[in-house]
C-alpha cells in the first residue's frame, strides 16, 4: 500500500532522510518510531506529497508519487506534526471544506461529516470555532479531518503528543478502531505507543532505518545479551565482587536495591549465581531474567548507531 | 474547477470572519469618500475623477494588505501544509485564493456606487467614463492582488509580505514617472509597462484593448509566479 524505494531528502546541505526503503501492506498498522530530528516527519511529509524528494521514489496505493501526485494524495489521510487547523473556522465549517477539497462525493458531504464527527465524539463542538477548542478536541479534528474522505491510507504524525492521558487512550482506541479497514503509518517518539497500537515497527535514526519487524521479533534481534535482575540481603561490595567472577557474566550495576546483571549472549548463569549466593551465606530474596522493554531496544539500536560510526 | 471554488469560497467567508476586510473597506470607503466630496472635478464636470485619481493608489496599498495573509499566515500557522498534500493543484490554490480576494475587493468597489448615483441624482453625469473609470479600478485592483498573492507566498511573515507587495506594486506605478528622462525609446516602454500609463485612459472614458490586455497580463504573470513560487517550496 506504501512503498518507499531507496528515499533521500536533502535540505540545502543537511541529509535529513538517507537512502530509506520500506514497504507498508494493505491493513498493517506500522509505527514510526526514531528520537526527534530522526527523519520521521520529512518522510512523512515526502508520502504525503508535501515536499519533493532528493531521490528515491514512493508509490501510494500503487500511484507513484511524483507522476500521479493528485491520484496518491486523493488516497491518503494526513494528520501532520502539531496538527496546524483554521483556527478562525468552526469545526462544521472545516469539516466541510476538507471534505469537498479532498474530493468527497457532494451528495455525501453532510451524511459523512456527522459520521466523522460521531466517530471522533465531536459533536458538542460542531458549531464552536476551532481557535476555541482544547488541544484534545484539536486533535480530534485532526483525526476527523483525516478520514473524512474515506482514504485508504492513513499516515499520522505524532497524534497523541502534548495531549493529556485520558485524550492520549481516546484517541489510540480511535486509531485502533481505524485500523480495521485501513492502512496505517503512525509516527511518535512515545515507546508505549506503538506497543500498544502496532502490529510492526520501523525504527529510524539519524535519517536511516536501523530496525524494521514486528514487535515481538524485535527484542530477539537486540537481545544478543540477556538481562537478570536480583535482590540479594549482603553487603553490596561483596556481592557485586562474586558476581562478577561468575562465567558469563558481562557487568554487574546496582540500582533500587536490585542488582542487574548484563550476561553474554547464550549464557543463562542462574543457576550459578543462586549457588554462588548460598556459598556465600547471603540470603536470595528474588531473582529473575528482565524481558526487553520497547525502550531498551530502542535505545541499544540507537545508541549503537551512533558508536559505530 | 470544483477546488477553486471551495478554496475561493473559504477564502470569501473567511474574510468576512476576520476584522481585516472590515477595515480595509471602511479606511477605503472613508478615504475615497474624502476625495471624491473634495475634489472640484466632482461638481464642475460631475465625474468621479476626484475618486477614481486618489482612490486608484489607494487601492495598490490596500489591495497588498488584503492579500498579505492568504499564503504567508498559511505557512506561519502550518495550515499549508494540509492544504497541500490534498488532491489538488498548485495553481488552483493560488487562483481559488485570488478569487476569495477578488470577491471582497469587487465588494468593496461595490459600495462606492453610491458616488455615481449621488452624481446622478443632483446632476446629469457622463456614464461612459464612470463605467470605464470602474473598470479601470477593476483591472488594476485585479493586477494588485496578484502582486501581493506573490508577494505573500514569499515568506511566512504578513509584514514582510506587505511591503514587497507594496514595493513591488509602488515602483510599477510610479516608474511611469521615469519614462520622460529616458530616452526616446526606453521611455516608451518603459511607460507601456508602467502601471500608471494605461489608467488615465480608462478614466477619460476610453477603452484602449492595450490597457485590458497590460493589466491582465501583469495579473496573469503574477499569478503564474505565485504558483511557482508555491511549487518550489516542495522542493526546499
Amino acid at each position: 500500500m506504501i512503498q518507499v524505494k531507496n528515499l533521500t531528502k536533502y535540505y540545502g546541505k543537511r541529509l535529513a532522510v538517507d537512502n530509506i526503503s520500506f514497504n507498508v501492506e494493505r491493513g498493517e498498522i506500522v509505527g514510526f518510531l526514531g528520537p526527534n530530528a530522526a527523519g520521521k516527519t520529512t518522510t512523512m511529509r515526502i508520502l504525503t506529497g508535501f515536499l519533493a524528494p532528493t531521490q528515491g521514489e514512493v508509490w501510494v496505493a500503487g500511484y507513484n508519487m511524483s507522476k500521479h501526485s493528485l491520484e496518491a494524495r486523493q488516497r491518503i489521510g494526513y494528520f501532520p506534526e502539531a496538527m496546524p487547523l483554521y483556527t478562525d473556522m468552526t469545526v462544521r465549517s472545516y469539516l466541510d471544506f476538507s471534505s469537498r477539497l479532498r474530493g468527497l462525493d457532494k451528495n455525501r458531504v453532510k451524511t459523512r461529516i456527522e459520521e466523522v464527527v460521531d466517530i471522533c465524539h465531536l459533536e458538542e463542538y460542531i458549531d464552536v470555532l476551532i481557535g476555541k477548542l482544547s488541544k484534545g478536541f484539536r486533535q480530534r479534528v485532526g483525526v476527523a479531518q483525516a478520514i473524512i474522505h474515506e482514504p485508504e491510507v492513513l499516515i499520522l504524525d505524532e497524534p497523541t503528543i502534548g495531549i493529556d492521558p485520558i485524550q492520549v487512550a481516546v484517541t489510540r482506541q480511535l486509531i485502533k478502531e481505524l485500523a480495521k479497514e485501513r492502512t496505517i503509518l503512525i509516527s511518535t517518539h512515545i515507546l508505549p505507543e506503538v506497543s500498544v497500537t502496532c502490529e510492526r515497527v520501523i525504527i529510524i535514526n539519524e535519517g536511516r532505518i536501523v530496525a524494521e519487524d514486528r514487535i515481538e521479533n524485535l527484542s530477539s534481534l537486540v537481545s544478543g545479551s540477556r538481562r537478570i535482575r536480583l535482590e540479594v540481603e549482603g553487603p553490596a561490595e561483596k556481592v557485586a565482587e562474586r558476581l562478577r567472577q561468575i562465567e558469563g557474566v558481562l557487568q554487574v550495576s546496582y540500582e533500587d536495591s536490585h542488582y542487574i546483571v548484563e550476561c553474554s549472549a547464550g549464557q543463562d548463569p542462574r543457576g550459578k549465581i543462586m549457588e554462588t549466593m548460598v556459598q556465600g551465606g547471603w540470603t536470595l530474596l528474588s531473582l529473575g531474567s528482565i524481558e526487553m522493554s520497547l525502550e531498551d531496544i530502542f535505545l541499544k539500536l540507537t545508541t549503537e548507531e551512533e558508536t559505530s560510526q | 474547477m470544483r477546488n477553486t471554488t471551495t478554496i475561493a469560497l473559504k477564502e470569501f467567508k473567511s474574510y468576512l470572519a476576520s476584522p481585516m476586510a472590515y477595515v480595509v473597506t471602511g479606511i477605503f470607503l472613508v478615504l475615497t469618500g474624502f476625495f471624491f466630496q473634495s475634489s472640484p472635478t466632482t461638481y464642475s464636470e460631475t465625474s468621479i475623477n476626484g475618486f477614481l485619481a486618489y482612490g486608484s493608489i489607494l487601492l495598490l496599498l490596500l489591495a497588498s494588505v488584503l492579500t498579505m495573509r492568504l499564503l504567508a499566515e498559511e505557512k506561519k500557522m502550518g495550515t499549508l501544509e494540509l492544504l497541500l498534500t490534498a488532491p489538488v493543484r498548485d495553481s488552483e490554490v493560488i487562483m481559488g485564493k485570488f478569487l476569495g480576494s477578488l470577491g471582497i475587493l469587487t465588494a468593496m468597489l461595490a459600495l462606492t456606487f453610491y458616488y455615481p448615483i449621488l452624481l446622478m441624482w443632483f446632476g446629469d453625469p457622463d456614464i461612459g467614463p464612470i463605467a470605464t473609470g470602474y473598470l479601470g479600478l477593476f483591472l488594476l485592483g485585479c493586477t494588485s492582488l496578484a502582486v501581493g498573492l506573490f508577494a505573500s507566498s514569499l515568506t511566512s511573515n504578513q509584514i514582510v509580505a506587505v511591503v514587497i507587495a507594496g514595493g513591488i506594486l509602488f515602483a510599477l506605478w510610479f516608474i511611469g514617472m521615469a519614462a520622460d528622462l529616458l530616452p526616446e525609446a526606453l521611455g516608451e516602454v518603459t511607460g507601456y509597462l508602467s502601471l500608471s500609463y494605461h489608467f488615465p485612459d480608462f478614466v477619460r472614458g476610453v477603452i484602449d484593448t492595450r490597457g485590458i490586455i497590460y493589466y491582465l497580463s501583469i495579473t496573469a504573470l503574477f499569478l503564474f509566479l505565485a504558483v511557482r513560487s508555491l511549487e518550489n517550496s516542495r522542493w526546499s
